[in-house]
């Protein structure tokens, strides 16, 4: 059973998924801490919505290619909100080109923040859990990844990477209450996905996009104490587009 | 940093081997951690609660030589000597 007082910190928080997330999160009882690189606008006006609707939420900034700002921010969200007991790792970047043409710099800079954050975050986050005997890690994965996608695979590899690592800290803390989880949404209406060719939905079963709220729904189900034997496990949220 | 009290330390050793699952009359200084059922994942939370509440690093290489509850204790002792 998740603790009375628990939070939740949010990579990518402040909007897309990640907004969508801290907000059935802190529906749901969770103390969202709303982590945001940029967008410091848009996550303070998510905290107010978030506690206009009774939820308990606070931004944070922090760059998260750094290692220390990792650390750090994290020491800032356990002093201010208290323990960290359920993590979602979403903040993610597109640098979008043919392998022949991917540079170190966005092959580095994708997989740093997509993936290598994800990893540094979680192990720094299993301290608490693993001795509060609970814990939810839920990583924000892709359809592309587990699929193939010309020209991302920079993307493909860090989204694929995060099922791995989904699995096997699964595997390795599942007798400590702790439950890791990947989602892998398809097509979903974000600021990531606004340049793509409308072209696109036509390949999706459902034949729309998703919203993030479709996603953060699942985010939330993952988190919860009713999801406590569901662990290792990758739930597409694609409109069919993996089936 | 003053002197541990070994007393104090094995009984806070003795209260994570316990919330790791073992059997609280089988736990003395001689156990091994194998006898105790006590796997990776256990020390290298236990080694997280010397670390944060005695200031001792436990590397993975220490871990590795450690076999019993009073090697445990003894590293944390000696590595917390001033």
């Amino acid at each position: 059973m998740r603790p009375q007082e628990a939070t939740v910190l949010v990579t990518g928080g402040d909007r897309g998924i990640g907004a969508a997330s801290a907000r059935a999160l802190a529906a749901d009882g969770w103390n969202a801490a709303v982590l945001y690189r940029s967008g410091e606008r848009t996550a303070a006006e998510l905290v107010e919505t978030i506690r206009a609707d009774g939820g308990r939420a606070q931004a944070f900034h922090a760059d998260l290619t750094d290692a220390s700002a990792c650390e750090q921010v994290f020491n800032d969200v356990e002093e201010s909100l208290g323990p960290v007991l359920g993590l979602v790792n979403n903040a993610g970047v597109r640098a979008d080109n043919l392998t022949l043409s991917i540079d170190d710099g966005d092959w580095d800079l994708v997989l740093e923040t997509n993936l290598t954050a994800a990893f540094r975050l979680t192990r720094r986050a299993l301290r608490a859990m693993l001795r509060a005997r609970f814990g939810r890690i839920i990583n924000v994965a892709s359809v592309v990844g587990p699929r193939a996608n010309a020209g991302q695979a920079n993307y493909a590899a860090s989204k694929a990477g995060l099922i791995g690592l989904t699995k096997t800290i699964a595997a390795e803390v599942a007798r400590k209450g702790v439950t890791v989880n990947a989602v892998a949404p398809g097509f979903i209406e974000t600021d990531m996905t606004a340049d793509l060719p409308d072209a696109i939905k036509e390949a999706v079963p459902a034949r729309r996009a998703g919203r993030p709220e479709e996603v953060g729904a699942c985010v939330a189900f993952l988190a919860s104490d009713n999801a406590g034997y569901v662990t290792g496990t990758t739930l597409y949220v694609d409109g069919g587009l993996a089936a | 940093m003053p002197t541990l009290d070994t007393t104090e330390v094995e009984q806070r050793i003795y209260a994570a081997l316990e919330s790791f699952g073992a059997e609280p009359t089988e736990i003395n200084p001689y156990a091994t951690f194998q006898a105790l059922d006590v796997d990776s994942l256990d020390l290298a939370e236990l080694s997280q609660i010397v670390e944060d509440e005695y200031g001792v690093a436990m590397k993975s290489s220490d871990v590795e030589r450690l076999k019993t509850v009073g090697d445990v204790i003894a590293l944390i002792v000696e590595r917390s000597q001033p």
